[in-house]
Parts: C-alpha cells; structure tokens; sequence
C-alpha cells in the first residue's frame, strides 16, 4: 500500500477500535502500536516521497461523494447542536457553507476540470513528520495523564473512549490537510479538524468547556465560510479547484486577489490570529494533552501551512501586507499579554499566538529568506511547544498547580523535571537554541523586504518575550534551602514522551543546518526557483553557535567537577537582619515572625491586556476590511 | 585549509579577540578607576587612587568564600565566561545580531544568579534587571539593523571597512543608543537593578547576595562588558579601515562616557515605568523615523557598502 494512504487510512482503525475499548491495558496497548505505527508511516512516507514529489490525479468518483455526504452529515449534526444550544449565529455560518458548497458541487453552471487530489512536496512531507511523530507522541504521553487526569477529577464522566478516537481522526485529517492539493478535499479535512477540535475543547462537558468549545467550532466554521468562498471563487473564474494551479496563475501575473485573501482569512483564523485568538486560548479548559495537540503538532498548525503555501503569491501584494500586519500585530501583543499571566498554560497559549505571529508574518513577506524562517520556526515551534505543554501537565498533576508562581524551586524539587523545562524554554527563545535562530533569519527577511513596520513590531515582541521566558526560568532556579517532597505523577508513557521530545528539540539545535539543506532549500527551490535563498545564517554563524551550545554544555558539567567538592560557608539571605528561625521567616512589624514570599512581576497595570488586546483586535479588523475593501474595488471595477 | 592559509583568513581577527580577552580588563578596571575620580570631583571629594578599582577586586579575593547556595556562584562563573565570549565575537569583527544574542544570554545568567540566591533584595533586582534588557533591547536590535542598512552587512568586520561613517547615516538610532546605554553601564537615572549607594530601597538589588571572590568575577565581567560597549560607540565612527577614524571613535565614546557620569550625577533614579516607557518611545521614534528614511531614500543595498 501506499504510505500516502496509509497515512490518511490507517488512523481510523484505532479511531474505531479505541471507541470501543473500556479496559485501560488494552486501551493502553492500542494506543502505544498505533502512535508507533503512524509515527513510522510518516517516516515511511518522507523517504519514499523525498526524491520524487508524488501526486494523485483521479481517484474514484465515489471518494469525492463521500467525503461530500460526509461533509453535509457533519453540516447537520452541528446544526441540530446548534440549535439545541441556542447558538444561531453558528447556525447562520453552517447554513451558508453548507448552501455554497453545494451549490457548487452540483449546479450545472459550475464547470471545474478534475484536479490534481493529492500532492507532497518538501513542505508537505515536513509536516507529516511532526503531525506523524510529535502527534504520536503526544497520544502516548495522553494514556498517563489522562488516567492521573480521571483519578484527581472523580467527578467528570471517563470519555476516554471518545478522546483516543477523535485524536487519531485528527491525525488523519493533519495528514489530509498536508496532503491535499484539491481545495475540495483540503476543505472537507479543515472542517474535519474544526469538529475534531470542538470535540477535544469539550471534552468535560462543563458550561465553560462548551461555551469554549462552541466559540472554536464557531469561529473555525467562519474561517471554513472564506475556505468555501475562495473555492467558488477560484472554480467559477479559473475553473479548477487546484491549489498548485492558483499559485500558478497568481505567480504569472493573474488576479488572484480574491481567493488568496478569503483562503488567508481561514489560515489566520485557524491559527488564531487577533481578533481570533479567543478561540485558542479558551482551549485552555480542555486536558493539556489536548492544547498540546491543538498548539503543536496540529490545528494551528493547519492554518500556518495553508499560509506558507500561499506565501509566493502573497508577496509584495495587498493581501501579503495585510497577513504580515496582522502577524506581526498578533507576535508584538502575544508576546506582552504572556508578561501578565502566571498560570503556565496561560502563558504558553499566548507564546503560541504570538510564535504563530511570526510564522504568519513570515508567510506574508512571502520572500524565499521569510519562507525559510517561516519552515523552520514551524517545525522548532511544535517540537519545543508540546515539550513544555506537556511539561506543565504533568507538573500540574505532581504540584497540584500550573501556577508559575507554584514552580518555585522546581530545580531543588524536582530536578529533571526542571532541566526539561528548562530546555523548553531555552528553546524558545535563546541563542544558540532552536527558536532564536529562526527568529534571526525572520529578522533579515523583514529588514531586507524593507517594512520597516514589521521590523519594529518584532524587535518590541522579542524582547517582551525575552522577559516572560526569563522570569519563568528564575523562578525554576531558585535554591530553597528548605523543600517539602514533591509526590510525582510521571507515568511511564508521559516520561517516554517528555524525554524523546527533550532530546529532539536538543538536537534540532544542532541539526537545524540539516533540516535546512534536506527539506527547507530543495522546497524553496521548487517553489522561487533559481532566485531561492541558500543558507540564511551564514556558515561562520552556525559555527559560532556550534561553540555556544559546545560552552553551554560543556562549562556547566566541567565547573560541577571544580566547584562541587570546594568548601563553602553557607550563610542565610540577606532580610535586613531581621531574620528568624531560618532564612523563610523574618520578623514582621508587630514582632510575629512572617514567612518571606517572592512573587514575580506581572505589570497588568502597566501593560492593561485587556485594553491591549480589543485595541488591537480592532486594529488587526481593520487592516483585513482595509484590503477586503481593495478587493471589492478591483471587482467592482 | 591548511595553517598558514588560516591564519592569513582569520589571524587579525583571532589577534584582535586575544587582545580584548587580556586587556579589557585593564581597560575596563581603569575606566571604573577614573569614573570614580570624576564623579568624586563632581560631588566635590578627592576621590580614591585611580587603581582602586583593582584594590578592590584584589581584596574581594582574598575574602573567605560566604554564599547563600552554590548554584548562583556557578551561574556567576558562566556569566563571566559568556560575556567574555561575546565581547571576544564582536573583537573578532563578528555578527553583530549574534553579539547581541550571546550577550543576552550572558545577562540571563547574571540574572539566574540573582534567582538562584532566592533573597528578596536579590529577587527585586533581578526583576529589575530583567526589565531594563527588555527596556534596552528593541533600540540595541534597532541600532544593528541601522549598521545593517547603512553598510550593507551585520559583521563587524565589514562596518570597519564601510565607504563612510555609520553615523552619518544612522544619526538619529546614534542617538537613540546612547540613551539606552544609560541602562547598559548601569548609572543613574536607570540604574534600577543595582544601587551603587548603599542603604536605598534595594539595598545592592541584583548583587546583594554575593560576596568574595563571587562578586569580583561580576566586577571583572562588568569591565568586560564595559570596554565591548565604549567599542560599539566607537563602532558608529569608523570606516574604510582608518586608524584615525578609530581614535575619532575611541574619543567620542570617551565623551558620551563623560556625558553618562554627568547624568548619573545629575539624575535621580526613575521609577521603573518612565525607565521602560521612555526607553520604548525613544526606540521607536528614532528606530522608525531613521530607518524609514533609509528605506526611502536608498531602496536597494546600504550606500556605504
């Protein structure tokens, strides 16, 4: 059998299976083969496919219909949901992309030449690596959590059954999103995501969890209405509905305004860009090796590829500076609202909202340099994302809390947990790890795209990141003389995951150059051609790195040796000499000892997220209605 | 490559790092010596030898090793070392982007030092220094992209040998950088992070946990950091390789140093909101007005290059 096809086939038999199965061992077994078995077809996949691009041309008629049945089965089922739950603006969105599409599907008016189903480029086969791997992982690592998860919350209904299936039916649908080249069928995979995620939101079946849930599934239905619309648009003036082809024609010279933007629009929105960010972050109510999958490996990530795709005709033109402005908007506010949260699963959400920022801004400039960025910022993103996901969770279940605050010390109590985050966050955003070096690249593809705009909504984002990854990591590191043992929840399947991720985002450091001539310089080739960009960093900077992270390893381990046996008086903090007991107690001005506790800065005063975030959303609105607007002038006219 | 052919590529580049990793201190430590005569003329004392500073750090050794824990004495090592390194980078003509990048981790260990001693007066600091690199790092990011469009590359080595001075092009993020770098040495009125006046709000901040041979090391990190910074200034004013031109920037960056103990003298510290604001505003006014300028009247690559 084919990989492709397998790829896409084979996760619905766990789907099925896992849907039916109770007992935990056997759930247990299932999920462990299946992840391995779809995480190894995706490498089968990338080797088969890695010298000759594949492409399917026809498929049976029968595929098309079924996936058209099916598409108007789930249409209904929301609707009834919908109706039930009183939410008739879903409705409304329902019914329209329901009529369009069908409509299109069957008027005798439309006329559209077979497509070209399924294709893989260099891209393409990137991302089935990280939805085929990191995504697998994050299932195995759910098996342990998700136990610890039943076992603190006694009162919520087990649904295993249904989680373990839906997540393999989004891995599948990853797959087809990747894979597609047929805006029909990507569109019929985009829905299946959205339901996949609505499904996942919900999962307690609490009215916060489904007021979130319903705001994800609302706001990715009205991004799958601009998915139908470019669709009809592009079959009714181009008569196909090939992607490749719209690229084609967008990059010879055609007007393809209308169906870049409405397809840019469902990219911003399923990567939660502002004003559309709520979604992501009302996540947050689901179990965390949901928002792992939601922010990592699939999702959100659905939306950054769709925008990568279309970066080369996005380029220099009125729909490409609305998707940088928006991105780089989203990356600067992102970036300062996380300054002001301390629950940890806060503050990656927004991390993530504003590194899909830059990816989207990348995907805007739209330049052979940005796309490199854009790549490679997408694949460190998942990889070190879902580390720290799946981190907080399970320090959340070992501590009782994902407030940052609660981390305090981390490194006395728990030290390999610590080092794990402490990986995480390094990779996130700090010289010479992962992240940074493609932050780098994105900074030269903004200075040299001369938009000036966007240079400096980076700069102002970075160092806001800077600020929010640091204090974190200081509160990890601080030395309490005095610990209570920490009771820890690491399951063996949540310790497998959490260490093979560690060790790729460590290794992504060092084999970025590879990833970077294997699979990011040969798509940029087939895409811009001779004009494609080699190495962004140059090669005397990538050595340079190579020394930093040969001193970060090296000088820590050779200074334990030297330092560990020197003597040393350890003395009590400073507490203006009014120490007590020890160095937790001072004495307070009604001469009672008080226990010290250090905090660390929020600045919502200072910083006002709320304001921050409608003024931008408001911004970020505009811009769109900005180009949406020059759009419906040029068609007017 | 054999090793003749190495040398030829990278020997003045390998030299000039080997200088500044064995004279920066000397530099550095003579720069704090006459700071200190300056400002105590200003404040009408005599003031101390000009080598106190290196009295200083020579006592500091000799000081029985007290600490908290022994973590933050590791991360202090580590900060020394990096900042070493980065300052080396930019000696040895180096990317300025990756300066700028190794140099802030060298301050994230400074300040995991801070974080590690887990005090209070420490904490506060660190706090504080964190906010000053994130007040201070858009201009400084600013400032490469300027020596970028102005010269048409971000190695230090190509901006020596650009056709003109950078400033005459970037005169506004000149400007702009010599605000921040208020931040950078540390002084009055953005000296949050560290009081050099003891018994104030934060007692000695960041530093208030070390002592001994720890705090020496920070002392002497501190030079370093001062000699690669003055070298930046001078940075502005060099082109075509011109020994003259680097005295010309060696002498204004020795004034803009004079400017900064005046204003230390003159200003009291500010509240941390003004110290970020500010710094915000004037990055984003200089950083947007200059580089648009640049953008509009150049277009293509950077007419110095």
């Amino acid at each position: 059998m084919d990989p492709v096809y397998f790829l896409l086939l084979f996760p619905l038999l766990p789907a099925l299976v896992l849907l039916a199965v109770r007992n935990d061992r056997v759930r247990t077994a299932v999920v462990w083969a299946s992840a391995l078995i779809v995480a190894g077809a995706s490498v089968w996949m990338a080797g088969r496919y890695y010298t000759s691009e594949y492409s399917l041309f026809d498929t049976h008629a029968w595929v098309g219909t079924a996936m058209s049945a099916l598409k108007t089965l789930f249409a209904i089922a929301v609707a009834i949901y919908a109706i039930r739950r009183r939410r008739f603006w879903i409705v409304l969105i329902v019914a329209a992309q329901e009529a369009l599409s069908l409509w299109f599907e069957f008027s005798p008016a439309v006329r559209v030449e077979e497509p070209l189903n399924l294709f893989a480029d260099k891209l393409a086969i990137a991302m089935v690596l990280i939805v085929g791997v990191v995504g697998g992982l994050i299932a195995i690592y759910s098996l342990g959590y998700m136990r610890t998860y039943h076992r603190h919350h006694p009162e919520l209904k087990d649904r295993r059954p249904l989680f373990y299936s839906v997540v393999f039916v989004f891995l599948s649908a990853m797959f087809g999103i990747v894979l597609s080249n047929n805006l029909q069928w990507m569109y019929f995979f985009w829905e299946v995501t959205t339901l996949c995620s609505f499904l996942l939101i919900g999962y307690t079946r609490t009215e916060e969890a489904k007021r979130n849930a319903e705001r994800a599934l609302g706001f990715n239905l009205l991004g799958g209405l601009a998915f139908v619309g470019a669709i009809v648009y592009e079959g009714l003036t181009m008569g196909t509905v090939d992607l490749r082809k719209l690229l084609v024609y967008g990059a010879s010279g055609y007007d393809v305004l209308v169906p870049v933007l409405l397809l840019s629009f469902a990219g911003m929105v399923k990567s939660a860009q502002l004003p559309f960010s709520s979604w992501l972050l009302g996540a947050m109510v689901a179990p965390t090796p949901t928002s792992a999958l939601l922010h990592s490996s699939t999702m959100v990530k659905a939306g950054v590829f769709l925008l990568l795709k279309l970066a080369p005709v996005l380029a220099g033109h009125a729909s490409g500076t609305m998707v940088v402005l928006v991105g780089g908007i989203t990356f600067l506010v992102g970036s300062i609202v996380a300054i002001t949260h301390s629950d940890a699963k806060n503050v990656l959400a927004y991390s993530t909202v504003a590194n899909l920022g830059l990816i989207v801004a990348c995907a805007g400039v739209g330049t052979s340099e940005a796309v490199w960025a854009g790549f490679l910022l997408t694949i460190f993103h998942a990889v070190a994302k879902s580390l720290m996901f799946l981190s907080v969770g399970t320090i959340e279940h070992s501590l009782g809390s994902r407030d940052i605050e609660d981390m305090h010390g981390l490194l006395v109590k728990w030290p390999a947990m610590a080092i794990t985050i402490a990986i995480g966050i390094a990779g996130m955003f700090l010289a010479p790890f992962g992240m940074l070096i493609s932050k780098w690249a994105a900074m030269k593809a903004f200075i040299d795209s001369r938009n000036v705009v966007i240079v400096l909504l980076l700069v102002f984002g970075s160092s806001a990141t800077l600020f929010f990854w640091v204090k974190w990591l200081g509160k990890i590191v601080a030395v309490l003389s005095h610990i209570e043992p920490v009771h820890k929840e690491a399951s063996l399947d949540e310790g497998t995951a959490l260490a093979v991720l560690a060790g790729a985002t460590s290794l992504m450091c060092v084999l970025f150059p590879v990833v970077s001539s294997y699979l990011i310089e040969p798509y940029l080739f087939g895409v811009f051609g001779p004009a494609a960009t080699g190495a962004i960093i140059a090669q005397s900077n990538i050595t340079v790195m190579t020394m930093m992270l040969g001193m970060v390893v090296v000088i820590p381990a050779a200074l334990y040796l030297f330092m560990h046996g020197r003597k040393e008086t350890i003395v009590p903090t400073y507490l203006a000499g009014a120490n007590t007991r020890d160095d937790r107690y001072f004495v307070d001005a009604h001469q009672e000892p008080r226990r010290v506790f250090l905090s660390n800065w929020y600045m919502t005063g200072f910083f006002q997220p709320e304001r921050l975030l409608r003024w931008s959303g408001v911004a970020s609105i505009l811009t769109m209605l900005t180009v949406a607007a020059i759009a419906v002038g040029g068609l007017l006219r | 490559m054999n090793v003749n052919a190495f040398l030829a590529a990278y020997g003045v580049r390998i030299l000039s790092a080997a200088l500044y990793v064995l004279l920066a201190p000397l530099f550095g430590g003579l720069l704090a010596g006459v700071d200190r005569r300056i400002t105590a003329r200003m404040q009408g004392r005599k003031g101390p030898p000009l080598l106190q500073p290196f009295y200083d750090v020579a006592k500091l050794f000799e000081k029985r090793r007290v600490s908290v824990n022994k973590l933050q004495n590791f991360f202090v090592v580590l900060f020394l070392v990096f900042l070493v390194f980065t300052g080396a980078l930019f000696f040895a003509g180096g990317d300025l982007l990756l300066f700028i990048f190794a140099f802030t981790l060298a301050a994230l260990f400074f300040i995991s030092a801070a974080y590690a001693a887990n005090s209070p007066y420490s904490a506060i600091g660190a706090e504080r220094e964190l906010l000053q690199m994130m007040a201070y790092e858009p201009m400084v990011l600013l400032t490469a992209v300027g020596f970028y469009m102005a010269t048409g590359s971000f190695q230090v080595g190509d901006i020596l040998f650009a056709k003109g001075p950078a400033v005459a092009s970037i005169p506004a993020l000149f400007l702009g950088f010599c605000y921040v770098l208020t931040f950078k040495f540390r002084k009055s009125p953005f000296d949050l992070s560290t009081s050099h006046h003891g018994h104030q709000e934060i007692v000695k901040g960041i530093t208030t946990e070390f002592s001994g041979s720890s705090l020496a090391l920070i002392e002497i990190a501190h030079w370093y950091e001062a000699t690669f910074l003055i070298a930046f200034v001078a940075l502005f004013f060099v082109w075509g390789g011109n020994p003259w031109s680097v005295l010309l920037g060696l002498g204004v960056a020795l004034v803009v140093y004079f400017l900064e103990i005046l204003i230390d003298n003159t200003f009291a510290r500010v509240k941390w909101q003004l110290a970020i604001q500010s710094a915000w505003i004037v990055a984003g006014t200089t950083g947007f007005l200059n580089l648009l300028v640049l953008t509009l009247v150049q277009g293509g690559a950077g007419w110095l290059s």
